[in-house]
């Protein structure tokens, strides 16, 4: 009895040795690099943080993170996260493309994410959204939900990325309600129009004087201050990215989900589990990589009838019956 | 009470002024580190061991000290004409276009693209700062002011340019097409690498010689040329200037655009030395740091040399502090380089007065 549990003991003790030897040559190293915008912006960066957040969560694999300055730095803090044997480094946004291309090609065996951009390197995993089919859902629960029939859109930077979901806000109400009028602003020309709450704020007081009585910000940390005047306002808000509902609880209508925490997640459990894939992996409703958050936050102010009509619309596009232009793909918008 | 007291002599004003300055900040940022639960022996270490500790390291940092360098010259001449160019960066930003129009649209054999493109940065950032340097001269609109303002013109006007005229259109970012190869500037590890001197893959270019050469030309012009007596004649006193028969108004033309086109070289280093191509947003505000690089340096070229690789050196230590210790974010690197800021501008005569004193005690005491 006594040597057999200690065969046991010593059997399980073996079994733990190779589950962790096992476990060991599983562990990567994986890093996030934010954008300039910052890890806590309420929003994009701070999406990709929340996704590794949980990685380390169910996996107990630490990540490592870094904020970097200026543009100066992107080349130099990437090919020190590489050369540090860091992989898959994954980084959320557009503008980190050109340093990239460079240091994928310096580090070939090193796994690399991209978030709204492609890259087209064997060794880039680039993740990009179909923002203009979440964006089309939220533009159809706007149409169900105004009173006035004007909603109001502001944007952060204008570039093609957010002017795509503009185009998609546009057609979903247009979708739903033909004769409804949309507002759209964009709050700068330069990266600072990501971070400018007052601006944001300004532009949806103008547009609520206009008659809109709901306003869809898709900028940032300048979505704060839409979200906010358009509380003040006693009107409603939609956010973007994260599911912001909770900022002004009661205010907020929804918001438009941008899965890049389960883009995050997902590439992070990929290369732990051997199954990681360069190439270009797309989101849209199909993946539930986009969608629109129903939460206890706003479950008393969307009503059934919006949803109702989101659902299906949702279900449309994903069997193909309903086509969201892609702005970027033209450049235009047919709305 | 506030007797006046003799002047500090000049190793006093030049070495030990400023390095009691940079000290005092040091001391307080180990503070701020200490408080947040970090060694601030290590974190010192981290920081000088990242920027000069090795080849990698050195040259990120001479390549931000090359920027400042040109920033800190540009803020230096006009405040020896009595003149407050807060306008850099907008002055630099617009030089990166006037480089980038060269490199992207003449048809120029070989390097030949680049000896041209070099003058085009100098004479945008020039002919930018040259209407507030008109507005001052003939309008007496204050330049602090205008200048500021063109700083925003200077961002809206590149946002609109590089948006939707000028922009890859493969790029979601906002920027050009890249440059020829002609149309850079060498970078240092391209040049060594024939010679078989490795060097590690910096940015640090040949921009780095143009600024020291920019620094013996400031010196020179300010100290051995008639045109520098003027400027600094009407710097001292413009009332005086005039009975000495300098006119003010074209001394402060002359100075802005040479500010301008000083302020042109932070293009050159980063957008032709560098990047390769215009991207939004290039200064990164490193026209700004050049008014803290003057102060620091107090306006002579030599000053100005040794303050822009201190900056350089917190940039590029700060980066790799923040990369080795995750507990200090980016915004306590802007609060360390933010403290070495406020004491050697703002505070800058805190301890002038001690150490004059200090000073004019033991020089009274031998007997004669």
């Amino acid at each position: 009895m006594k040597v057999s549990n200690f065969a046991k003991f010593g059997a399980a003790l073996m079994a733990g040795v190779f589950a962790c030897a096992a476990a060991y040559a599983d562990t990567i190293k994986p890093a996030v690099i934010y954008d300039l915008g910052g890890k806590f912006d309420k929003s994009f960066n701070e999406g990709v943080f929340h996704g590794a957040t949980k990685f380390t969560k169910d996996t107990g694999i630490k990540f490592r993170d870094l904020e970097i300055q200026n543009d100066a730095q992107r080349e130099q803090i990437l090919r020190k996260f590489a050369k540090d044997g860091f992989s898959p480094i994954i980084m959320p946004g557009f503008a980190w493309a050109t340093a990239l291309s460079k240091i994928a090609d310096e580090y070939p065996k090193t796994k690399f994410g991209i978030i709204d951009m492609v890259v087209d390197k064997p060794n880039v995993q680039s993740m990009v959204f179909k923002a203009e089919e979440g964006s089309f859902l939220v533009g159809v629960i706007a149409a169900k939900t105004t009173k006035t029939h004007t909603l109001g859109f502001v944007g952060g930077m204008d570039i093609p990325l957010i002017s795509a979901f503009e185009c998609g806000y546009a057609q979903g109400v247009k979708y739903a309600a033909a004769s409804d009028k949309v507002i759209s602003n964009m709050t700068g020309t330069t990266p600072a129009a990501w971070n400018d709450p007052v601006k944001g704020g300004e532009l949806a007081k103008a547009q609520i004087a206009q008659g809109a009585d709901i306003v869809y910000a898709a900028a940032g940390a300048t979505g704060q201050g839409v979200l906010k005047a358009a509380a003040d306002a006693g009107k409603f808000g939609i956010g973007v990215d994260s599911d912001q509902d909770n900022l002004f609880p009661g205010h907020i209508l929804t918001s438009m989900l941008k899965r890049v925490d389960v883009a995050t997640y997902d590439s992070f459990m990929a290369a732990k589990n051997g199954t990681w894939k360069a190439g270009i992996e797309v989101f849209g409703l199909k993946n539930n990589g986009v969608g629109y958050a129903e939460d206890e936050w706003n479950r008393t102010i969307l009503t059934t009838e919006a949803k109702k009509a989101a659902e299906a619309a949702k279900a449309d596009i994903i069997a193909g019956k309903i086509k969201v232009h892609d702005f970027m793909s033209d450049n235009k918008c047919p709305v | 009470m506030s007797t006046p007291l003799k002047p500090l002599p000049a190793w006093a004003d030049v070495a030990l002024i400023p390095l009691i300055n940079v000290t005092a900040a040091f001391v307080i940022s180990g503070l701020v580190v200490l408080a947040i639960g970090e060694n601030p022996i290590e974190a010192v270490k981290i920081l000088i061991g990242g920027a000069l500790g090795d080849l990698e390291g050195l040259g990120y940092t001479l390549f931000y000290a090359t920027s400042f360098i040109f920033t800190g010259l540009a803020v230096a001449i006009c405040f020896h004409a009595g003149l407050f160019n807060i306008g850099v960066d907008g002055q630099a930003y617009l030089g990166g276009l006037g480089a980038a129009l060269v490199c992207l649209y003449l048809p120029l054999p070989g390097y030949s693209l680049v000896i041209v493109a070099i003058p085009a940065a100098a004479l945008f950032g020039a002919a930018f700062a040259a209407i507030p340097g008109y507005l001052q001269a003939k309008r007496d609109s204050h330049i602090v002011i205008t200048t500021i303002m063109f700083n925003y013109i200077a961002s809206a006007l590149m946002g609109y340019l590089l948006v939707n005229t000028l922009r890859n259109p493969k790029q979601m970012n906002p920027e050009t097409l890249p440059f020829p190869r002609g149309g850079t500037v060498p970078q240092l590890f391209e040049l060594l690498k024939p010679l078989g001197i490795v060097w590690p893959d910096t940015p640090l270019n040949l921009s780095f010689f143009l600024a020291l050469a920019a620094a013996v030309f400031v010196w020179v012009l300010i100290w051995r040329t008639r045109l520098g007596y003027e400027i600094r004649a009407v710097g001292v006193n413009p009332t005086a200037a005039v009975y000495g028969g300098v006119s003010p108004s074209r001394i402060v033309i002359i100075t802005t655009l040479l500010s301008g086109a000083l302020a042109g070289g932070l293009a050159v280093n980063v957008i032709l030395g560098s990047e390769h191509r215009l991207v939004l947003e290039f200064t990164a505000g490193f026209g700004f740091v050049g008014i803290a690089v003057a102060l620091m340096g107090r306006a002579h070229p030599v000053g100005i040399v040794l303050a822009a690789i201190l900056f350089g050196v917190l940039y590029q230590g700060g980066a790799e502090l923040a990369f080795d210790m995750p507990r200090i974010s980016r915004d306590m690197i802007v609060v360390i380089q933010g403290l070495v800021v406020l004491f050697a501008g703002a505070l800058e005569h805190l301890f002038r007065r001690p150490v004059a004193a200090l000073l004019a005690r033991r020089i009274s005491q031998p007997p004669i």
